[in-house]
């Protein structure tokens, strides 16, 4: 097997709250190989977002991350100095933003912000971090790119922001791309564009992407592997085909019964709901967290703590005591 | 960007003018402007003669008209207690004044925008606490009675400080920070305010992302986005300041424009009081002018809208 | 709609539900008692004010008394002979007992202090809440009414205005009542403006209320908390002004025991006597600085959600 460009081994968050500890993100192990794109997929406040800014080590001062290996290219950096990621953020894994339209210093041009990027990492004239900056700026497809490294951010779209924030990623020719969420506050037109352009770049520079979705459209088209993430952990973790042909969790059942997804769900089928709501996150929580709006609840599902386990040895992976074809019969549709 | 600086400059000279009225009519407060010019005990002769020279024998709006007249021409009056030019009185002093609001200044910022960053890195630690409660106490301690007490101690206890005069540069030590003192929780709360605001906004969380070093985050992201309403708050404070040296300059006898304003008031000299007002208030008009000016400048979407 | 997409965190929902538990009373009780700025400006405050009160009872002397024989008795911390518990504060140049004076300047600064608030507060608040209630061309004029007012130094103003209608106890009030309003319009226009586009202003003037029913019932209790917290600070800063324009000898004419004239009066002896100077000084810090927290406290026990 080869090396992952990146693989995280149980990785956890903690935050203080004045109820107790919050635990928004345990025990997630991940891996991404090159070229390959892994979608993180689950509802708002599940912890998507702040299992990306994990690994990018940049949670909030008040937030405490503990993990088993986070490797970059079989480097450790789980217990790295701060200098150390530094030297590894935006050089080796870059990130890109939800709010394109918040994510850029209103203070400083697109091409000082995209210079910087790259002249922090590596040793080059800033003729050079120009022309590497017009160079990714055609690329993620903006015309006259030379004149808009002049302009601010405020003069620039949402759309246009968003590809000047990928470019940015790029500056450095990093390993990794972590995507959070980045066409949410798009335009649904300009959406597709932006996914589409990312899958491309990704291929050409033969990168690993991580994509952070809530929108499982996406997720069909353009992931290799998908993890399914529920109140904090990952549910289910497999190919593509796998967690879409053959879902194992019924969180995941659940799921997708929810969404319409293209060449699946027939025109005029109605789509289901999921009654309940996620647990709170505070304290230490046995058992699976989706028992309390699981259809298939037994008594053991609260008792113990639940391990990810693999059900057909082809690497899908699923965090519950029942087996795939024992979860065949949930279905949500008309639940609402 | 031209659009907004003219109509800016519109209003500041129409506040100006609005200032020249007011400044104009503090003539009439005391009753009769020639009685007060003349002097007590002066014969009834002295002060028709007095209203006369003066012509406060004629219709208010042109009394007012002549003033304002003068006044653009660099003619601020007559000082019949100094026997003198206003005007060239007033531009002699100003300097002095000049240079001590801006060593004040310069202390108040020197010290608050550092406790504010430090402050906002940190908030609800030592350091910010620390910070705050100098703040409190900062802006509780009257400035008279502060110069009075850094006199006690630097100049009678331990005999480090000139008291009075503008000899030296040593006399504008203790000045500075009397004048100064009182700005540093203003401007402290908005830098630390600005910079709490700022660090937590996406695009430090992007130059984080892209692995900038943390003095870059901090001063060229973060502290150059903060600072943008600090400087509108300096401006504002410096005007202040200079009117506000009227008490500092005349504890430690500083010979400028707010000794000279105390002076002219204890010996009812009008025409001198009139004119320091409002040159001081047109001073701070167009002060806070170019102030707006220069923050239109220092955020590009005003600048390049 | 489906889960998936709602925008609600149901995790951090719950945690705010958790914390928001006891009572409002409850919380607003303890968030009193546990703020520590507001209780000392309380405490601090009380006791001026008690004293400012009961001045004529609890005082030793007559403020006026003069005793020359007994002047510049230092007080009795002071390692000297003349030190004497009849006089605990000692004595003033003119042998007046400090003490008492102490006692009845605080009267004078509260006096003008809550006046001078009184005033400007009526104006600021006035034309501040007509500002941001009416807009347009309203709010230009009082915009520019205010940027008027704030370019003209108020320290050199108000003295020039004192030193030519005359000073006296009720001309300081006025003159920094009428000066010093422009903090209470910029503050009280912008909470206004807040208020004003909430849903609740907006049944109210469909239902057809009255302006001035809709300012007084709908409004003006909804800015109250900024109201008083301003009023504190445009009080301190009344003190402080007042002590100034006496320090100058402009304000409150002697004999009158104003803290800020005790200062100009000691000025010329701070060399042999300091403590003239660090009594009324000190109790004038202590004074402005019990407001201050009061404010300070207020603002934070009536919105904690804006501490920073």
């Amino acid at each position: 097997m080869s090396e992952h460009i990146l693989e995280v081994n149980n990785l956890a968050v903690s935050i203080p709250v004045p109820s107790g500890m919050l635990r928004p993100v345990q025990n997630i192990s991940l891996h991404v190989d090159r070229g390959e794109t892994l979608c993180i997929v689950g509802e708002s406040g599940c912890g998507k977002s702040l299992t990306s800014l994990a690994i990018m080590d940049l949670l909030p001062q008040k937030a405490v991350r503990t993990a088993d290996a986070i490797k970059l290219a079989g480097e450790e950096l789980k217990d790295a100095r701060e200098r150390t990621m530094a030297d590894v953020r935006g050089n080796r894994m870059s990130m890109i933003f939800q709010e394109p339209m918040t994510s850029l210093n209103p203070a400083y041009t697109v091409g000082t912000q995209l210079a910087e990027a790259l002249r922090r990492h590596k040793p080059v004239s800033a003729n050079e971090a120009r022309d590497r900056a017009i160079y990714l700026l055609e690329k993620v497809g903006i015309t006259a790119a030379a004149s808009r490294l002049g302009q601010y951010p405020h003069q620039l779209s949402g759309g246009l922001r968003q590809r000047v924030m990928i470019a940015m990623a790029l500056m450095c020719g990093p390993d990794l791309i972590i995507a959070d969420e980045p066409t949410t506050a798009l335009d649904v037109t300009i959406q597709a564009q932006i996914l589409h352009l990312l899958a491309e770049l990704q291929d050409e520079f033969d990168m690993g992407l991580i994509l952070i979705t809530h929108d499982l459209g996406v997720v069909a088209r353009i992931a290799d592997r998908v993890a399914v993430m529920y109140a904090g952990q990952f549910v289910e973790n497999g190919t593509a085909e796998q967690v879409f042909g053959s879902p194992a969790h019924p969180y995941t059942r659940g799921l997708l019964d929810c969404i319409p997804i293209p060449g699946k769900t027939s025109p005029g089928e109605r789509l289901g709901a999921i009654p309940g709501i996620v647990p709170s996150l505070v304290g230490h929580m046995p058992g699976c967290h989706f028992a309390s709006r699981c259809p298939l609840v037994s008594n053991d599902c609260a008792q113990q703590s639940i391990p990810m386990r693999d059900g057909s040895g082809a690497g899908h992976v699923f965090r519950c005591l029942l087996d795939q074809k024992d979860t065949e019969a949930v279905s949500y549709k008309g639940a609402a | 960007m031209l659009v907004f600086a003219v109509k800016r400059f519109g209003v500041a000279v129409l506040v100006a003018l609005t200032v020249s009225i007011l400044s104009f009519s503090m003539m009439y407060l005391s009753g009769d402007p020639a009685i007060a010019l003349a002097g007590e005990g002066s014969s009834q002769e002295d002060i028709e003669n007095v209203r006369r020279v003066y012509g406060f024998d004629r219709p208010i709006i042109v009394q007012y008209g002549d003033w304002l007249w003068n006044a653009l021409h660099g003619n601020l009056g007559h000082s019949n207690y100094l026997k003198s030019d206003v005007a060239s009185v007033i531009f002699e002093r100003l300097p002095t004044t000049m240079l001590l609001g801006a060593c004040a200044l310069g202390f108040a910022l020197v010290l608050s925008i550092p406790l504010g960053v430090v402050a906002a890195i940190r908030p609800n630690s030592l350091i910010d606490r620390v910070a705050l409660t100098i703040a409190v106490i900062g802006q509780a301690m009257p400035s008279f009675w502060f110069a009075l007490t850094m006199i006690l101690w630097f100049s009678i206890t331990w005999r480090l400080l000139p008291i009075t005069g503008t000899d030296s540069w040593k006399n504008f030590i203790m000045p500075s920070i009397a004048l100064g003192y009182y700005v540093t929780p203003a401007v402290m709360r908005l830098t630390r305010a600005g910079m709490l605001e700022v660090l937590s906004s996406d695009y430090i969380r992007t130059a984080r992302a892209k692995g900038l070093r943390p003095m870059t985050v901090l001063f060229k992201h973060a502290l150059r986005n903060a600072i943008i309403p600090v400087v509108s708050l300096a401006a504002v404070q410096f005007g202040f300041m200079l009117g506000g040296s009227i008490v500092i300059e005349t504890i430690f006898a500083i010979n400028g424009l707010g000794f000279l304003a105390w002076e002219s008031i204890l010996r009812a000299d009008l025409p001198m009081m009139q004119a320091i007002v409002l040159v001081l208030s047109v001073f701070y008009i167009f002060l806070t002018f170019f102030a707006d000016m220069l923050n239109a400048f220092l955020d590009p979407r005003i600048r390049v809208a | 709609m489906t889960d998936t997409v709602s925008t609600e965190r149901p995790a951090q929902a719950q945690v705010n539900a958790e914390m928001m538990e006891p009572s409002p009373g409850t919380l607003l009780r303890r968030r009193i008692f546990g703020h520590a700025g507001f209780m000392i400006g309380a405490v601090v405050l009380g006791t001026i004010f008690l004293m400012a009160i009961l001045a004529p009872v609890i005082s030793p002397h007559d403020p006026y008394d003069q005793v020359l024989a007994r002047k510049l008795i230092p007080p009795i911390w002071h390692e000297s002979a003349k030190a004497t518990w009849e006089h605990p504060l000692g004595t003033d140049h003119l042998g007046r007992d400090y003490l008492s004076r102490l006692f009845h300047g605080a009267q004078i600064s509260l006096l003008i202090g809550f006046a001078a608030m009184l005033i400007s507060g009526v104006i600021g608040t006035t034309i501040g809440v007509l500002a941001g209630y009416f807009g347009g061309r309203v709010d230009m004029v009082v915009n520019f009414i205010v940027t008027t007012r704030l370019s003209m130094p108020v320290v050199l103003v108000a003295l020039a205005v004192v030193s030519l209608v005359g000073s006296s106890l009720t001309m300081v009030i006025w003159v920094l009542g009428l000066l010093i309003w422009d903090r209470f319009a910029v503050v009280m226009r912008s909470a206004t403006q807040q208020v004003r586009n909430l849903d609740f202003v907006t049944s109210a003037q469909a239902v057809g209320c009255s302006t001035p029913r809709i300012i007084f019932a709908e409004i003006m209790p909804n800015i109250a908390n900024s109201l008083i917290v301003i009023a504190t600070i445009e009080m301190a800063h009344a003190i402080l002004l007042e002590a100034a324009l006496s320090f100058l000898g402009l304000g409150v004419q002697p004999p009158e025991p104003s803290w800020g004239l005790m200062i100009a009066e000691a000025k010329g002896m701070m060399f042999f006597d300091s403590w003239l100077i660090v009594i009324p000084g000190t109790a004038l810090f202590a004074l402005v600085l019990a407001i201050n927290l009061l404010g300070d406290g207020l603002r934070d026990v009536t919105a904690p959600e804006n501490r920073n």
